[in-house]
């Protein structure tokens, strides 16, 4: 046992020590972005877990990444597409939809992630602190990785039909910044929800099948009321599954008014998100 | 060197009654917004809340002072507000009222093993913990092999965790949290599980770390591990300090509280989580003043009282008895055996137990195949206060007190030969 047994290292006192003061939270704030800073490598960790564990003991793997979307596309391409004659911007249906599906998928699964988070890990809640937005912050970056091994799929099936994505492309990011705060916003709300009132949990999976119906995913937004747009555009995926579309094909007009009304939008479910998950983060650990 | 690592000015708690029972449902909001009026009416300042919503004060009215490289402990029974302190200063809570200080990186190890996924491998988890706790990744990297070796899984650090035993799981979670060196370190019980030769492990690099120049605070249950470990000692009782001071002092006033039978709280705070729990324990026969007191020597009758909130097919019942260097003495468990719902009593008939005079404690499991559904060191301790027969000394009493006759009687010489031949 002796060998095992090993000399604990001296304290390294830092100039600055740190002073945590406890008190009641009073007031209202949104969010403590240095503290969050601190907690960087245990947001990498948690993202790291989510990653490893979701297509642990599948037979599929992450390929499930990919056929989510996959098998959406041709749904939709067959009903919506060919059946229906949905207008498709002169783009072909699967095309068409895959580049809508690409965000939302991955808006669906990280929004109903980061709403289970933290009630998945109420035992670490319970039990250790951190800010506890690092949770849903984890949930909604680890979904890009399916993001990402979706787009795979995408590079040959834009070869397939002749498309050459334009200069337009470079504004890419900026939709999946769109989008990935919008999964934020929308978990933020309904993971502290979650945490006090179990109902969310069957609330959730109407709100994906509504908003679903509420975004351009089947049919192109021009199909709404010009005069309407910009209400429309307060879907803040209606801005995001626009943009993914133009920028990814060229097709389309760039969505100038939608992008503006969504921006908007989700500048202000993520504040809103911030702040109500803040108050709730000092008794999260006592209701959950 | 002597500044305040930690300072709390009149901290409180206050929890709503039935907050942490169960969660709310929507339902729930509604119905007692309903019902509110009519409850005002019914409540009519009986309880003095308004609204007629009872609330408890888990804590109330807690002030100490902590200098830098102190180890405190937190002694008191259960429900005495040690752990609902302890998540406070770790920030897993706030308080209602009062406020802390502390100074210095802190770490809080209310659990080991917080965070496992059994998915995830050794290797995996033991970064996944660490981080939780507060590790960063190239504090782990170092500490990453003295890890594995402390926790002795090395051949299997890359399979999965949950095709560990359950012993493996704890050793790991063990090392991890035993690598953990933050300059404040708030500890809960942690250390009253495992084998009892990892836990003295365990509690051997807790000592190291103690003597190390750490800040600590340290619940127990064990006197004897607060008395190793601690130099003052914070005396719990219904939420606020009872006593504080030295831990000779502090301790001695406990256990003879104790003793003297101010043990009120012989039920157990209910956990809504758990299937079943055990609820009480007590001698049947022989009957003391205290039934927590053996006071004859003889045969004995023990029962241990089970509340099963649903019916459990599979049962295994374990039952330890240790001594106060928490040694297992006797130890026995049974199989397989259907347990329906609803209140059981688990009764043992002993013929004897024939230990020395002092405290023991007993603990009860019980599993539901292989899941542990509950397992508890019995409250109160049990205390044998039967006549000693053992040596003076005690060094030399041992365990058993074992009565004994004894006889002088000269020996015939034809017979001493025959033994010499």
């Amino acid at each position: 046992m002796a060998a095992t047994q090993t000399q604990v290292a001296p304290l390294r006192y830092t100039h600055e020590v740190p002073v945590v003061r406890i008190a009641a939270r009073r007031g209202w704030t949104a969010l403590d972005l240095g503290e969050l800073l601190a907690y960087r490598e245990l947001l990498y960790f948690f993202v790291w877990r989510d990653i490893k564990v979701r297509y642990k003991q599948t037979v599929l793997g992450a390929a499930w990444a990919v056929l989510q979307p996959l098998m959406t596309m041709l749904v939709f391409s067959l009903f919506f597409g060919m059946l229906a004659k949905i207008p498709s911007q002169g783009l072909p249906y699967p095309v068409f939809y895959y580049c809508a599906l690409l965000p939302w998928t991955y808006f669906a699964t990280a929004m109903q992630g980061a709403t289970n988070i933290v009630v998945e890990q109420q035992r670490v809640i319970t039990k250790v602190y951190f800010p506890r937005v690092v949770l849903p912050i984890a949930s909604v970056l680890s979904g890009l990785v399916d993001l990402a091994i979706a787009f795979v799929v995408f590079m040959p099936m834009l070869a397939y039909y002749h498309i050459v994505p334009t200069a337009a492309v470079i504004w890419l990011p900026v939709f999946m910044l769109l989008a990935v705060l919008t999964a934020l916003g929308v978990g933020l709300w309904l993971s502290a929800l979650n945490a006090l009132y179990r109902d969310v949990r069957f609330v959730v999976p109407f709100l994906v099948q509504y908003w679903l119906f509420g975004s351009p995913l089947a049919y192109p937004s021009s199909l709404v009321p010009a005069k309407w747009r910009w209400l429309y555009g307060l879907n803040p995926m209606a801005g995001v599954i626009e943009g993914f579309r133009w920028a990814l094909t060229g097709h389309g007009e760039p969505p100038g008014m939608l992008l503006a009304a969504s921006s908007a939008a989700v500048v202000l479910l993520v504040l809103s998100g911030l702040v109500y998950y803040h108050a709730m983060e000092g008794t999260i650990a006592d209701v959950v | 060197m002597s500044q305040a690592a930690i300072h709390t000015d009149s901290l409180g708690k206050r929890y709503r009654i039935g907050q942490r029972a169960r969660y709310l449902t929507l339902r729930d909001r509604l119905t007692y917004a309903a019902k509110a009026p009519l409850r005002w009416v019914h409540a009519n300042g009986s309880n003095g809340s308004p609204g007629g919503t009872r609330h408890i004060w888990a804590l109330r009215n807690v002030s100490f002072d902590l200098r830098e490289g102190e180890v405190l402990g937190l002694i008191g029974r259960n429900g005495a507000g040690k752990s609902t302190l302890l998540k406070i200063l770790s920030r897993v809570t706030q308080p209602t009222e009062g406020t802390a200080e502390i100074r210095g990186r802190v770490g809080s190890l209310l659990e080991v093993g917080t965070g496992f996924h059994p998915e995830l491998t050794g290797r995996e988890n033991t970064y996944l913990n660490g981080a939780i706790l507060g590790m960063g990744k190239r504090e782990i990297d170092r500490k990453f092999e003295e890890i594995v070796a402390f926790a002795e899984v090395a051949d299997f650090i890359d399979t999965p965790l949950k095709h560990y035993s359950s012993g493996m799981q704890m050793r790991l979670a063990f090392a991890v949290a035993a690598h953990f060196e933050p300059q404040i370190l708030l500890v809960d019980e942690v250390l009253a599980v495992g084998d009892l030769a990892f836990q003295k492990k365990c509690l051997g690099k807790m000592g190291e770390v103690a003597h190390a120049g750490r800040t600590i605070v340290f619940v127990s249950h064990q006197m004897n591990q607060i008395r190793r470990l601690c130099e003052k000692v914070i005396w719990m009782d219904g939420g606020t300090i009872r006593q504080a001071g030295q831990t000779a002092e502090v301790v001695g006033a406990y256990e003879s509280a104790i003793l003297s039978g101010e043990a009120s709280n012989r039920v157990r705070r209910d956990s809504p989580q758990a299937k079943a729990q055990f609820l009480r324990w007590e001698i049947v026969e022989p009957r003391a003043a205290q039934p927590n007191v053996l006071d004859k020597p003889g045969p004995l009758v023990l029962r241990f009282l089970v509340d099963a909130k649903s019916p459990i097919r599979r049962a295994h019942h374990g039952i330890g008895l240790y001594d106060a260097d928490r040694r297992l003495l006797w130890g026995t468990a049974l199989k397989q055996f259907h347990l329906d719902a609803g209140v059981h009593q688990f009764v043992y008939h002993l013929p004897d137990l024939p230990v020395k005079p002092g405290a023991y404690c007993w603990r009860v499991t019980l599993w539901d195949e292989e899941d542990l559904v509950d397992s508890w060191e019995c409250v109160p301790d049990l205390l044998v206060a039967t006549k000693p027969v053992t040596h003076w000394l005690d060094e030399w009493a041992g365990i058993l007190n074992i009565p004994s006759r004894f006889e002088v009687s000269p020996l015939e010489p034809e017979h001493v030969e025959q033994k010499q031949g």
